[in-house]
């Protein structure tokens, strides 16, 4: 039941290296500074949460793991390589053959609910191949055995290859859209939203699926999530991201545990979060929204909406600064806090 | 089985007078040219007091969307009867049934989809007062939408009257919503909330907002959710809904920290919460699969298929009624006191 070689990834290598990312959006009302100069690794075998509001960028950023940004969106400097080979600037048959689906593939937020409804799951599966991965695996006959094997891996019985998306339930439906993300054997699989959409008991059985898959198979994962519950079940290292910036990446014992998280965001999106088993009079919530990406706050991009926002906050851009052994944090209070801690 | 002397079942707790009381109500879809019976609400009953906010909780397909509409009279039952002080609501017609639609209202959980996105707010905001005919001068029904927002908290009002829905963030939208469903000054408003992908601020601000509001107007709330979580910050009452009918309801408080039926529990074991040590650990759940189909509802206890804990009797008897383990806590189990 338990997997104690995941709960200290420290001594595993990088699988991903991400500096100082910068993924624009060129709309016709200006640029949206989606992600502006974000910096992580992810280790082989771990599960790194990455958190935040709608907006802050989540999406942009798996997208981004495979260079495939939305357009109008484009890549404008940074750097990511995965296994040590760097895929920005990469071709996209070169990202085809090597990258998407042979090393990373994603759950796209409400793939469920996109299925192609005249195609079946086999078909379904087959496009997958055929767009992403049919330089890795050339072989169509190697291929059905791949899908079998994976849908089994996800717990369906073999006769759902030949059914339609309508025909299967909501727990099904995403169970076949893990398969698809699973099937050509990538190392790094980015789940964006995969339980929102489902009710809670399916929800539950989703995630032990999940981390059943991680242990069994040894994947990677970027789990993506408004949601810090789910990010406390699943993920070995939460990030934290606020309008395009990351605020706060900590194990999950420093997120979650009883000294709680330091950046004020994360704070008041944990105190926001309901308790079931805890009552409590008051839920917590940010006022406000996140600021307009094109025009975002000069320093702090949490200012506006910060309870502890001092003059300084307005004008200095806190950087992101290591305050434990793998905690980092962008903000000033953290920052003094931890100081005075030390002292 | 409802007069004011004798606990019925589903009754409220004992504040304000029951506003509204569901008797067996049942509402079944036809599907198929008829050959399928969809059994969305399937002999509900309950009781609504005044000030009290009532949550209806369960997975989708449980019925609780099909019991939102049955009660704002968007659907009509098959069969069974809504009381509303005294009448039976299923038989309002014309302007009685106007009357009472302006007294039952319901928040919509997706304010975009619900807006028309060339209106400014202040025309969200004037269309129900209209279709109603209520504010005889526009400069009425302007002092009664200004009045609104400021409940809502959109302040200062000048400054989002001309705005249109794109330009008003989620949160902003969802307290524009309320305002639309509060100017009709209703009793009870029915709140609908589907598997959400709304930030946790957005929605605690916005049960924040609401509950204020409740407490100063003294509504009646019927809170539809699948969340169990924010049930218990949220509610007086909690009543847990499986395949279109109350298995358990009580206090939240009881039904959370002492649940009785075994989906109720099953409900609560499958919650995550924000702490930390779990990482390596799979959830123990109890009971497998999905909901099955309201379409062929299982003969006997309607979840013995799916329940850990069922033996020949929850199949070979009829299905057991709500029953009172004390102090108003109903649940449908009849191995209740074994398990
Ligand atoms: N194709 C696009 N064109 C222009 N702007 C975009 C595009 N996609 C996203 N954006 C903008 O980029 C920012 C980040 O969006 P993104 O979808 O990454 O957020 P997210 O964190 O995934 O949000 P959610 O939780 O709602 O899924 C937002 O301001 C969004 O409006
Ligand atoms: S840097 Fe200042 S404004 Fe930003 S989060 Fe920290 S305290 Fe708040
Ligand atoms: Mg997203």
């Amino acid at each position: 039941m338990m997997m104690s070689e995941t709960k200290n990834p420290g001594y595993k290598q990088p699988l991903l290296k991400v500096r100082d990312l910068r993924l624009h959006y060129f709309t016709s009302k200006g640029e949206v500074l989606a992600l502006d100069g974000v910096s992580f690794d992810l280790m082989a075998g771990e599960t790194l949460g990455l958190v935040g509001e709608s907006g802050c960028g989540k999406t942009t950023m798996g997208l981004a793991l495979l260079n495939m940004p939305s357009p109008p969106g484009r890549i404008v400097s940074g750097s990511i390589t995965i296994d040590g080979k760097e895929i920005v600037g990469m071709g996209d048959r070169e990202l085809r053959r090597e990258v998407r689906w042979a090393k990373v593939s994603m759950v796209f937020q409400g793939a469920m609910n996109c299925l192609t409804p005249v195609y079946t799951v086999r078909k379904l599966m087959l496009e997958t191949w055929q767009e992403h991965a049919s330089g890795k695996h050339p072989d169509p006959k190697a291929v059905e055995e791949l899908m079998l094997r994976y849908t089994r891996r996800v717990g369906l019985p073999d006769h759902v290859l030949g059914r339609y998306p309508h025909e299967l339930s909501g727990g099904m439906k995403q169970r076949v859209v893990i398969a698809m993300a699973l099937f050509l054997e990538p190392r790094l699989i980015i789940m964006d939203e995969p339980t929102t959409a489902l009710d809670v008991i399916v929800q539950a059985q989703i995630l032990n699926l999940i981390k059943e898959l991680r242990r069994d198979l040894g994947l990677s994962y970027l789990f993506i999530t408004h949601d810090l519950a789910t990010e406390a079940e699943v993920a070995d290292r939460i990030m934290v991201m606020y309008a395009g910036k990351m605020a706060e990446l900590g194990t999950n014992e420093q997120i979650f545990g009883s000294r709680g998280p330091r950046h004020p965001y994360t704070q008041k999106l944990l105190a926001s979060t309901p308790l079931l088993r805890k009552k409590v009079s008051e839920l917590a919530f940010i006022p406000g929204s996140p600021p307009d990406l094109i025009s975002p706050p000069p320093a702090c991009r949490f200012e506006p909406r910060c309870a502890f926002a001092k003059a300084k906050c307005g004008r200095l851009e806190p950087p992101v600064v290591e305050i434990e052994s793998g905690h980092q944090v962008a903000c000033w209070k953290a920052m003094e806090d931890s100081e005075y801690e030390l002292s | 089985m409802s007069s004011p002397e004798t606990k019925g079942p589903g009754e409220g707790p004992g504040r304000g007078e029951v506003i509204l009381e569901l008797r067996a109500l049942h509402k079944n879809f036809l599907m198929h040219r008829g050959r399928t019976v969809i059994k969305a609400v399937d002999g509900l009953s309950f009781q609504l007091r005044r000030g009290e906010i009532l949550g209806l909780v369960g997975e989708s397909g449980c019925g609780k969307t099909t019991t939102g509409k049955l009660v704002m009279k968007l659907i009509e039952p098959t069969s069974g009867s809504i009381i509303v002080n005294g009448d039976d609501a299923t038989r309002l017609r014309g302007a009685q049934a106007i009357a009472y639609r302006r007294r039952v209202q319901m928040v919509f959980q997706d304010p975009y989809a619900s807006m028309n996105p060339h209106f400014k707010i202040r025309d969200v905001l004037e269309e129900p007062l209209l279709i109603h005919r209520i504010g005889a001068t526009k400069l009425e029904r302007t002092a009664m939408i200004s009045e609104v927002m400021r409940r809502v908290k959109m302040v200062p009002v000048e400054d989002y009257m001309d705005r249109h829905p794109h330009m008003l963030s989620g949160g902003q939208r969802q307290r524009i919503a309320t305002a639309r469903t509060l100017i009709l000054r209703p009793e009870i408003i029915v709140a609908d909330e589907p598997v959400s992908m709304i930030d946790l601020s957005t929605r605690a601000e916005i049960l924040h907002l609401m509950k204020a509001i409740q407490r100063d107007m003294s509504l009646s709330f019927i809170y539809i959710t699948h969340d169990i979580s924010t049930a218990r910050f949220f509610t007086d009452r909690i009543a847990v809904m499986y395949l279109g009918r109350i298995v358990e309801l009580g206090s939240q408080d009881e039904v959370i920290d002492h649940p009785i039926h075994p989906y109720t529990r099953a409900l609560i074991e499958a919650v995550c919460e924000p702490v930390s040590g779990r990482v390596g650990l799979m959830r123990e759940l109890p009971i497998k699969g999905e909901v099955p189909s309201a379409a062929s509802i299982p003969a006997g206890c309607r979840f013995h298929p799916r329940c850990p804990y069922a033996k020949s009797e929850c199949w070979e008897l009829p299905e057991p009624e709500l029953e009172d383990s004390g102090a108003g806590h109903l649940h449908a189990c009849r191995r209740w006191r074994e398990i």
